[in-house]
């Protein structure tokens, strides 16, 4: 038996639920908020005292949010930068956490938090010179380059538990056969350690599609991610608010319609390095 | 089989390089430019440690370094300590847990500059709708953070209202790992709730504390996204933290050999603090 399969009386129950409902009250509230803003016309936006509800509700600033701000444009971006560096991401984390799991050197691990605990600006500055100097300032790369140091750990730091969880005995019969090293991972791990696959993925996605910092610093303005593109709406159109909310809304729809399937990873991301896997 | 174990450590080189090389050789860039005075342009003329005295004398950097940590203790205590409770409401069954949950969550799923954004408009003094709504309780309207006074507050508690959420799923991670066999002595001695929290829960409970708060100073100290989206350390410099002095003195003031000299010093505060945690951790799990 373990914590919360006691039942309680109905009394303590209901308590709860209230205790819980005003936990949860500001999150709703500050969604409910975000797509009524975005569903309202310019005049309710500003009006006051405010109008809750849109009426009638628009689609008005979603359509101006993409035609005046080349949306699209930083959506592939976004896309780009998450996709470049989720998979660079694999092909260096994987062999790397299959390594570590089978050489059983945990603490390598403790790299995972010395990239999270570093400010990023320690680093980003650098970058930035260094990219200038290399020629790579107006590329894409930059940037991918900075979100390893999100993607790569946290691979790396998904897959050392997965791979822990293979037996070991249908490596040494495939060893027997005469596999070698990149065979024995292609052909029998890696499809052994599918569902973690797939775990690491959507978590490194998840922290680089979220990051902000990164490309204010090391994006040419031609590659900027979504949420630089978003700050910039409200930094040149004077707070615009309906097309601000819209944009807002664009870029973390993904994690709250997911939220059921992603918070668990979300977890497991932020305290990577710092519990067991 | 030490063959074996060659080939293996060679699948670790790439990641574990790459990581070096784009932590590393930033980190040596930058110790060294802080011995530079250097603006952008032209060459870097080597000053010594004229950088680090001028750090030590600077005003506005001394305040930032204040500001970070009144900052950070405030945005580690609030997440905590409500999160401690949270999670205490989390833990047993009642109907709409899950969902409850799950939407008492969304604050740490957003991305945060989305979360940044929608909280500025909804802290707009005139027609932002908190200051409304708390109008109906009577509350007089606040100028949040377009007021020195008021500014560092606001994004405290909007921090914590983010952050909350994974204190509790830590601390509810950590509570479920309690024998339900010590709850259902304690209630058979006829312990109260406060007693059997202090008895049970609290003590056993104490690793995970520990962790979280750990990975909350990290994040706390070195928070950028949501000062940087909402106040860029304005009014003034009343919400200007070490980061954002840094980032000024880098993107605004060009003046790179002195950011350097305080990125070295911000990161020594940020590893001095992380040890200073993992210690008290360690010291606990041998008294443990």
């Amino acid at each position: 038996m373990s914590a919360g399969t006691i039942r309680e009386p109905r009394r303590v129950q209901a308590v709860r639920l209230l205790l819980a409902g005003v936990l949860a009250a500001p999150a709703c509230f500050f969604v409910f908020w975000m797509l009524s803003l975005s569903l309202k016309t310019e005049i309710d936006n500003i009006a006051y005292p405010p109008n809750f509800l849109p009426d009638p509700p628009t689609l008005q600033n979603y359509v101006d949010v993409f035609a005046q701000n080349d949306m699209l444009r930083y959506l592939l971006n976004s896309l780009l930068v998450t996709g470049l560096a989720t998979g660079i991401g694999l092909v260096l984390g994987l062999p790397a956490a299959y390594a570590i799991a089978r050489l059983e050197l945990p603490k390598l691990g403790a790299l995972v938090l010395l990239a999270r605990m570093t400010p990023a600006l320690s680093y980003l500055i650098p970058l930035f010179f260094i990219a200038k100097w290399t020629g790579t300032a107006g590329t894409v790369w930059p940037v991918v380059l900075a979100h390893l140091l999100i993607t790569v750990p946290l691979i790396t730091w998904t897959m050392i538990s997965h791979f822990q969880a293979v037996p070991r005995e249908i490596e040494e019969a495939a060893a027997i056969d005469g596999c070698s090293l990149f065979q024995l991972l292609t052909r029998i791990v890696l499809p052994l350690v599918r569902p973690g696959i797939v775990i690491a993925v959507v978590i490194a996605a998840m922290f680089s599609w979220n990051n902000f910092i990164f490309s204010v610093i090391l994006s040419a303005p031609e590659w900027r991610t979504l949420p630089v593109a978003i700050f910039g709406v409200m930094s040149f159109e004077q707070l615009s608010w309906g097309p601000l909310a819209a944009a807002a809304f664009i870029v973390t729809a993904p994690m709250l319609v997911l939220a059921g399937t992603l918070l668990r990873f979300m977890v497991s991301g932020l305290t990577a390095g710092a519990t067991k896997g | 089989m030490l063959n074996k174990r060659g080939q293996l450590m060679w699948l670790a080189v790439p990641a574990l390089g790459t990581i070096g090389l784009i932590l590393f050789v930033p980190w040596v860039f930058t110790a060294g430019l802080s011995f530079f005075e250097w603006r952008f342009t032209g060459a870097p003329g080597f000053v010594g440690l004229q950088n680090y005295a001028t750090l030590v004398q600077d005003k506005r950097f001394g305040e930032a370094v204040v500001r970070t940590l009144v900052y950070t203790a405030g945005s580690v205590a609030g997440p905590l300590l409500l999160g401690l409770g949270a999670a205490l409401v989390f833990v047993r069954d009642f109907p709409g847990r899950q969902a409850l949950r799950l939407a008492f969550s969304f604050p740490m799923l957003a991305t945060p500059v989305s979360v940044a954004l929608v909280w500025v408009m909804m802290l707009h003094p005139q027609s932002g709708v908190l200051n409304h709504m708390l109008s109906w309780f009577g509350i007089p309207p606040s100028a949040w953070i377009y007021s020195q006074r008021t500014v560092l507050a606001t994004l405290i508690g909007i921090e914590t209202w983010q952050w909350t959420p994974l204190m509790a799923l830590i601390l509810l991670g950590g509570m479920t790992t309690i024998p339900e066999e010590l709850f259902e002595a304690a209630r058979i001695d006829g312990a109260s709730a406060v007693q059997t929290f202090r008895a049970i829960t609290f003590p056993l409970l104490v690793p995970y504390l520990l962790v979280a708060a750990i990975l909350r100073t990290i994040d706390a100290v070195k928070s950028i996204d949501l000062i940087f989206v909402m106040t860029s350390g304005g009014p003034g410099t009343a919400s200007e933290t070490i980061n954002l002095y840094l980032y000024s003195n880098a993107f605004a003031f060009y003046n790179v050999g002195y950011a350097s000299a305080i990125s070295v010093f911000f990161l020594g505060l940020v590893f001095l603090l992380a040890l200073a945690l993992v210690w008290v951790k360690a010291r606990h799990a041998v008294a443990a």
